[in-house]
């Protein structure tokens, strides 16, 4: 017989070991990739797969001959960070409005706003493809930082919302007694209160821009194409290059899933807009 | 846009002018700069929204093939007749139902049994909820090719490793299980967004209400649908709605593993557009798919917005 300690005891690490077991089911595709960026092409098609071989960095060596990386790496980071960049300094100002002049319109532009991300982009590809084309806007970063910076500002928009809603109107009171404007108060006493959940809305909007992969795919050719498409490229059937495959992708990933580690818990109250904290 | 932004600017400096202003004509300022700060953003969501759905709407109604230019005669409702009776929409609407509803249940399931796993302290959970939700930071061409090539691959994949070393013949999966694939490559996406909102949400649980029920003689099954999962409710709520706007339109994970085959057995509503406007230039029949996709998906969609963001705006 058990004593109550020695239950518990055991408790703790049945359920443990499950979560642990769970928690590596779900990451082995990622470890998978990152162990395969180090082989050699002959070892990653080896049947079975083998866990221990000798590891090569030829992959991340060779990244650029084949595939251009730092070219699509760069457009990566100009698109997501123009439109997080244009994005919050359209959210901002629209967020401070809406929290602290609020009118009876205020709600209804809120859920409306979210409602545009209920537009299925298949819904609009074609007229935007054509109007790209005529303002040649296809395959250029602009034509990519425009269309980011609409489809995330609802989110953006929202979260900010939730953030200043939080801020006690004292304060705001206060700053205003004292002759500032709107656009001191934004600058002086909101952003520098709200740091932490701007900070993950940034963040967000990176993230979402980094991973986009419906108008990158559609509206870029190779100027302007960012790292998704060119790891779409390798879907192609010219060869068997898994070991590259998993370089580019393991670069890739890596600022956006270090990134998303530092802020999970920041992300979270953005990502349900204030529901759970 | 600059406009309004540059009549911003003069409001405020007009304040700054009449500081003295009465507390009533003060308030009525106020309320225009708010107007006005609000506005480029409302503005251009507005353009963003209506240009190209009207657009979509005008399109839809006549022959517009870009391989025939110059031959773009109203046609009516011919391009809703021709998208609606072909076959691939059938499959289509069914395929993006399925994919939708599937992921879903799958997500949320796992994603509340994950988040109860994991609640209670144990050795490395720091380490276990940095693994569980990696896969939701992965873009999704990557996930995509990553399983496609590297786990389901029916030579060389772990998967066709792990069959063959309990004796079976590895599955052929995008050969014998297209959607199925698809859905689990989704699935692992999108679980680690459940665990991420509900583990959050788990840590706000009232302990000592739980203990309470404890001493009463409360299972831990009776204490899990009674207090746990009422209280997961409103996060459960905001996952499904978030993941359904997302999942709606899939569209890399289809594009660099099938391209929507065999057949029309992975091609969600989604794809089929891009297939007709893209690869096959008929831009009146995939506006009038367009079309049918945003009713579709506003049928599904708004009534969750309604219920969930009515809720959202209430308590915020």
């Amino acid at each position: 017989m058990l004593s109550l300690k020695q239950t518990r005891h055991l408790r703790t690490v049945l359920i443990g070991s499950l979560a642990w077991l769970v928690a590596l089911a779900i990451f082995f595709p990622i470890f998978w990739m990152l162990l395969t960026s180090f082989k050699t092409e002959i070892d990653a098609f080896t049947s079975p797969p083998q866990l221990f071989f000798a590891p090569t960095l030829e992959n991340y060596i060779h990244i650029d001959e084949r595939s251009d990386y730092f070219h699509y790496a760069w457009n990566s980071v100009v698109v997501s960070f123009g439109s997080t960049f244009i994005g919050m300094l359209l959210a901002v100002p629209a967020a401070y409005s809406m929290a602290f002049f609020e009118t009876k319109r205020t709600k209804n532009t809120l859920l409306w706003m979210l409602s545009t991300k209920m537009l299925p982009p298949v819904g609009v590809l074609v007229p935007i493809y054509l109007l790209f084309k005529d303002f040649g806007l296809l395959d250029t970063k602009l034509g990519l930082v425009i269309i980011y910076t609409l489809i995330n500002l609802p989110i953006m928009v929202w979260m900010v919302y939730t953030y200043f809603k939080e801020i006690p109107k004292d304060i705001l009171e206060a700053a205003r007694l004292d002759g500032a404007t709107p656009g001191q108060e934004i600058y002086r006493v909101l952003l520098p209160i709200a740091k932490g959940g701007l900070a993950s809305t940034i963040l967000l909007s990176l993230i979402l821009s980094w991973n986009e992969a419906f108008w990158s795919l559609n509206l870029t050719a190779s100027g302007a194409a960012p790292l998704t498409a060119l790891v779409a490229s390798y879907s192609s059937p010219e060869g068997l290059f898994w070991a590259k495959l998993s370089a580019v992708s393991t670069l890739a990933c890596a600022p956006i899933l270090i990134f998303g580690w530092l802020s999970q818990k920041q992300l979270v109250r953005g990502l349900s807009f204030g529901a759970v904290k | 846009m600059s406009i309004t932004s540059l009549q911003a600017g003069v409001n405020t400096a007009s304040d700054m002018a009449t500081g003295s202003a009465g507390p009533k004509l003060q308030k009525r300022r106020r309320s225009r700069v708010g107007l006005a700060m609000v506005s480029p953003s409302v503005l251009a969501l507005l353009v963003w929204m209506a240009v190209p759905l009207a657009m979509t709407i005008y399109f839809s109604l006549i022959r517009y093939n870009l391989l025939y230019p110059g031959d773009n005669e109203f046609v009516g409702l011919e391009n809703f007749y021709y998208f609606l009776t072909d076959e691939g929409f059938v499959a289509g609407a069914f395929n993006t139902l399925w994919l939708v509803l599937s992921v879903l249940a799958i997500s949320v399931v796992a994603g509340v049994l994950i988040a109860v796993l994991v609640d209670t302290p144990f050795f490395g959970r720091g380490i276990v909820r940095v693994m569980l939700i990696s896969p939701f930071f992965i873009m999704p061409t990557v996930s995509a090719l990553v399983w496609k090539n590297l786990l389901l691959h029916p030579v060389s994949g772990v998967l066709a490793a792990v069959w063959r070393f309990f004796g079976a013949t590895p599955i052929d999966w995008f050969t014998d299980y297209p959607l199925q694939a698809i859905i689990l490559i989704v699935s692992w996406q999108w679980i680690p967004f459940a665990v991420l909102i509900l583990m959050t949400a788990m840590q706000s649980l009232d302990q000592e209400q739980k203990d309470a029920a404890r001493l009463d003689g409360a299972g831990p099954i009776a204490i899990f649908w009674h207090i746990t999962l009422p209280h997961l409710a409103r996060p459960i709520a905001v996952v499904i709605m978030i993941e359904t706007i997302f999942l709606l339109s899939i569209f890399a994970e289809i594009f660099t593993t099938t391209g929507g085959g065999p057949g029309y057995e992975t091609t969600n509503l989604a794809f089929l557009i891009y297939s007709q406007a893209l690869l096959q230039f008929d831009v009146g029949m995939a506006s009038a798919g367009g079309l049918i996709a945003v009713v579709i998906a506003n049928i599904a969609a708004f009534m969750l917005v309604r219920m969930i963001g009515k809720n959202l705006t209430d308590k915020a």
